[in-house]
């Protein structure tokens, strides 16, 4: 066991977790924020996706204790007031249907379009398909939620 | 803009969705909660001698475990296949015993024997492997092949041969005589791959049990908590209907695996009550694979013959499915029913027979996964179809064109009627959509830079909205398949329809408002869905088979057509005119021809207050409906794709994708088009990339994302998606369904062009580039 403390969608928060407890695990069951799923075992899915230190991050590969002192940034941090720009071209563009895995690839579409924006690179349709690698959905076949990323990078 | 029938309406419920508020059964927590594990057999058969649990209670936190000989001693039943199928010969099928944990064997890796229940989920785990079961190997037969050899081991006592029926439909004789006097007879082998559905949630289970009540709730993965309900209570004996609630929240995708009550559900509710604790079971990936029910799983030989003109003048199909360890919930349905009725595709075929051998083998349950049978149905019919064209030295497009059906009506020789299609319209609009005429010229373009270009076409056809309840019922279902919603009008006005229908991911709350914003003129958001809760819906047979349009919003309408009555009357009470003078529209009830109306809000407080009702109408206003539907409607289109091939490595690039649908009436453009979408990148991971891999001995090889390759981002274009309607005639909006399209479609249509762009038609799916590679070579060797 050991305490930590991190940043979480702006607020302080402090745990005492077992050494070998996830963060997607500190996320969920201790802070009780949801909206970061669980959809494989071998960190192929991206439905765990964050931001620690503003960069994506899936939490199912890495150890809350790894994070601590961390900024960290889920799902339910992203909109500030309103929608954020990614999660209102998801909803534009019919970017999701279940919606499980839709907060990885919000979390990820961020991301890549804060990455590419700060490296002065355009972000094409190719683009985001090599980018979204890391994040499987089974529902949607992909294009709306390329469409989606690609309205989110004209506008963020 | 125009909320109603045909509006490309954002949807309602992403908000909940993108902003990480969905509430999916694993983000549930009870008071109270403990965790299950489940001990499970790495063997794919074996017998049990004895399991010791002595290590594993006294480990931290176990709570009990407990083993299949108690859960039968307690009365729960075995898992039930609903859907009786009839041999050749006048027998019934052979199904094998499933109790939720094995008692004597095991017959697939992953079968469970014991349930542990510990204060955390690590706690349970670790219990779980601490379980020490004594087994004896047993000799296994993980295919088809393995379990119908001569000296295969016996997987159920009761299934001699591992064959659990033999069955047979359409006319031996006549389609004989037609092939054997036919000009021309295609013949093919044809391989239909395993599949695992993957629904990104795993599946999840959260049992309760109120002693002082006598009562249980269940929350759970499912397409159909009301069947889940009705199977736990009539069947598995857990608890009576009315001692069991069953909760469907927020599900993660389904595509058929959450039709199913699987034994982690049972045990789960059952240890609630032996351990007086909440209990919650979530999957992880792995479990998934080794216990989520699998799709497809079929080998066939067909035989197609064709006159001097090319058309078919007879179709003859003999196919061996696997059905793994045990018979799941519709798993005898689909080889039969849902595959051998959709064997005429869309063409005039005056003689079919198909005869289909069902197989028991140590794998994992195989049953309905996203189009279930249709898609092994379209993949022989359209690759048989291609091959023949290729075979005659006619163009692909004009030996289908020659053969298809334009008269409605249409009986095929296997059961189906058609109602309405336009089998070339459709096929036209994909053709000009994907410039088939300018083919030649960019296959040169790949040529000059050392690329293997091809096209290839599907006219899928197959069969939703299941299904007429008498129909089914002669055919052997177990249940009726109608649907069942009730609207209920506030005394504000606003609007709550529950529909026993199910949404995990098809928009269901934004396309079901906007059939009453079509009807009253209200914004959808005066309407909410009330769907996935036993105790708040009364009944439902839950979202599969593409239904929920055909069958859920018909009975929606149905409740609707009573409320509006009911408004009618009232209206022209309170108006003082005739009934026949009340139009309803604009959320009002209007008078014709004066400027006298009533406000949407002041019917509702009529109806309530009751202060002024006509002559013996009740206060309220709230009415149900039962649809049972009067026939399958039959959504149909083309699919072209067209794809590039890197002849030095194998690797397969889809440069276009054309789909050109008929669904009938199209209630929300957008969301039909993302299940088209959807259903086309599960039918290229069929074709292309997705394959369950057994060994010899039963070990799954491809239980992870490591090991299963799922279709990502990369490996797709962007789709091309047309519609080209006529109206079903057999339900009230004339809606077809559109969730299994894709998936039923593409896999002809992606094999078809790979199989033309290398000159080689001895392909199967999945085409890795090894395998594409080797064809290539095949054929070159072939050719020198
Ligand atoms: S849960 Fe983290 S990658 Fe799948
Ligand atoms: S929306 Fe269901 S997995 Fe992506």
């Amino acid at each position: 066991m050991s305490e930590i403390k991190m940043t979480v969608n702006g607020k302080p928060v402090r745990g005492d977790v077992k050494d070998n407890t996830l963060l997607v695990e500190f996320i969920r069951e201790h802070l009780r924020l949801t909206g970061t799923h669980v959809g494989c075992d071998t960190s192929q899915c991206g439905a765990c996706v964050v931001h620690v230190n503003g960069k994506a991050i899936k939490s199912c590969t890495m150890l809350a204790a790894s994070a601590d002192g961390a900024e960290v940034t889920t799902i339910e941090g992203v909109a500030n007031g309103d929608l954020h720009p990614m999660q209102k071209a998801f909803n534009d563009n019919h970017g999701l249907q279940c919606g499980f895995c839709t907060p990885g690839m919000i979390m990820s579409g961020i991301d890549m379009v804060q990455r590419y924006k700060s490296a002065g690179k355009t972000l094409d349709e190719a683009a985001i398909r090599h980018e979204l690698e890391g994040n499987i959905c089974r529902c949607t076949g992909y294009h709306n939620i390329v469409k989606s990323i690609a309205q989110a990078a004209g506008e963020m | 803009m125009s909320q109603g029938i045909g509006a490309p309406v954002k949807r309602k419920e992403d908000k909940r969705f993108t902003t990480g508020k969905g509430k999916y059964t694993d983000d549930i927590r009870m008071e109270n909660q403990a965790y299950a594990a489940f001990v499970r057999s790495p063997f794919a058969h074996a017998r049990v001698r004895n399991i010791d649990t002595s290590a594993a209670m006294v480990m931290d936190g176990v709570i009990a475990i407990h083993n299949g000989a108690e859960l039968t001693g307690d009365g729960i039943g075995n898992i039930i296949c609903g859907w009786a199928i009839t041999s050749k010969d006048g027998s019934p099928m052979n199904m094998g015993a499933w109790s939720a944990l094995a008692t004597e064997k095991t017959r697939y890796v992953g079968d469970a024997v014991a349930i542990v229940i510990a204060e955390t989920k690590a706690q349970a785990r670790a219990a779980a492997e601490a379980v020490d079961v004594d087994y004896e190997e047993l000799p296994v037969a993980a295919t088809i092949a393995a379990a119908l050899a001569d000296d295969a081991p016996q997987i159920h006592e009761n299934a001699a041969g591992n064959i659990v029926y033999d069955w047979e439909i359409g006319e031996r004789d006549a389609t004989d005589k037609a092939l054997a006097n036919a000009a021309h007879v295609t013949e093919m082998d044809i391989t239909n791959n395993r599949l695992s559905p993957n629904p990104m949630e795993p599946r999840s289970a959260i049992a309760t049990f109120d002693e002082a009540e006598d009562h249980y709730t269940l929350y759970t993965t499912s397409q159909n908590p009301h069947v889940a309900r009705l199977v736990l209570s009539a069947f598995y004996q857990v608890a009576p209907e009315h001692k069991l609630r069953v909760i469907a929240p927020d599900v993660g995708g389904g595509f058929g695996s959450k039709i199913y009550i699987y034994p982690e559900e049972i045990a789960c509710l059952w240890a609630s009550m032996k351990t007086n604790r909440s209990v919650k079971w979530t999957s992880d990936r792995t479990e998934a694979f080794l216990t989520d029910a699998h799709g497809r799983d079929h080998l066939t030989k067909a035989r197609m013959g064709f006159d001097a003109e090319g058309r078919i003048v007879g179709f003859k199909v003999s196919t061996k499915a696997n059905f793994g360890a045990y018979m799941s919930l519709f798993s005898s349905a689909v080889p039969t029913y849902l595959y051998a009725t959709l064997l005429s595709g869309t063409y005039n075929i005056p003689n079919i027979y198909c005869e289909v051998l069902g197989v028991y083998t140590n794998t994992v349950p195989v049953d309905a996964y996203r189009g279930a049978g249709r898609p092994e149905a379209s993949y022989l019919v359209e690759r048989m179809m291609e091959t023949a064209a290729r075979e005659l030295g006619k163009d692909p497009a004009e030996l289908r064109n020659i053969n298809f059906i334009r008269e409605f009506p249409h009986q095929t020789p296997v059961i189906m009627n058609y109602d309405s299609g336009d089998f070339e319209g459709n096929m036209r609009q994909a053709m000009e959509a994907a410039d088939w005429a300018g083919f030649a010229a960019r296959k040169a373009e790949s040529r000059a830079r050392g690329k293997l270009r091809g096209i290839g076409m599907s006219c899928y056809i197959e069969a939703c909205g299941i299904a007429p309840s008498a129909a089914v019922g002669s055919l052997g279902a177990g249940v009726g398949l109608w649907e069942s919603a009730e609207v209920r009008m506030n005394p504000v006005g606003t609007i709550e329809v529950l529909t026993g229908s199910h949404s995990h991911g098809q928009g269901h709350e934004t396309t079901f408002a906007q059939v009453v914003a079509d009807r009253f003129g209200v914004p959808i958001d005066s309407v909410q869905i009330v769907h996935g809760d036993t105790d708040k819906v009364q009944f439902g047979m839950g979202t599969y088979g593409s239904r929920s349009g055909p069958v859920g919003m018909s009975a929606i309408v149905k409740a609707l057509d009573k409320v509006e009555a009911k408004i009618r009357k009232l209206a022209a009470h309170l108006l003082e005119v005739s009934e026949a003078d009340i139009v309803i529209e604009d959320a009002q009830a209007k008078v014709v021809g004066t400027n006298k109306s009533l406000a949407w809000h002041e019917i509702g407080l009529a109806a309530y207050t009751g202060h002024n009702l006509p002559e013996g109408m009740e206060p309220g206003l709230k009415e149900g409906a039962f649809y049972d539907p009067m026939n399958f409607t039959f959504p149909m289109g083309c699919f072209i794709c067209e794809v590039e091939v890197d002849p030095q490595t194998g690797k397969t690039e889809i440069v276009s994708f054309v789909a050109s649908d008929d669904f009938g009436t199209i209630i929300n453009p957008m969301i039909v088009e993302g299940q088209v979408h959807g259903g086309i990148a599960q039918g290229v991971g069929q074709a292309m990339l997705e394959e369950v891999r057994y060994s010899e001995d039963g070990q799954q090889l491809s239980a992870s994302y490591m090991d299963y390759a799922m279709p990502r981002a990369d490996d797709l274009p962007n789709f091309e998606v047309l519609h080209h309607g006529t109206t079903c005639t057999t339900n009230p909006l004339g809606m077809k369904g559109c969730g299994e399209a894709g998936a039923i479609g593409t896999p002809p249509a992606v094999i078809n062009a790979i199989t033309s762009a290398i000159g080689n038609n001895d392909l199967n799916m999945p085409t890795t580039p090894a395998k594409v590679w080797a064809a290539i070579n095949a054929a070159r060797i072939a050719a020198e």
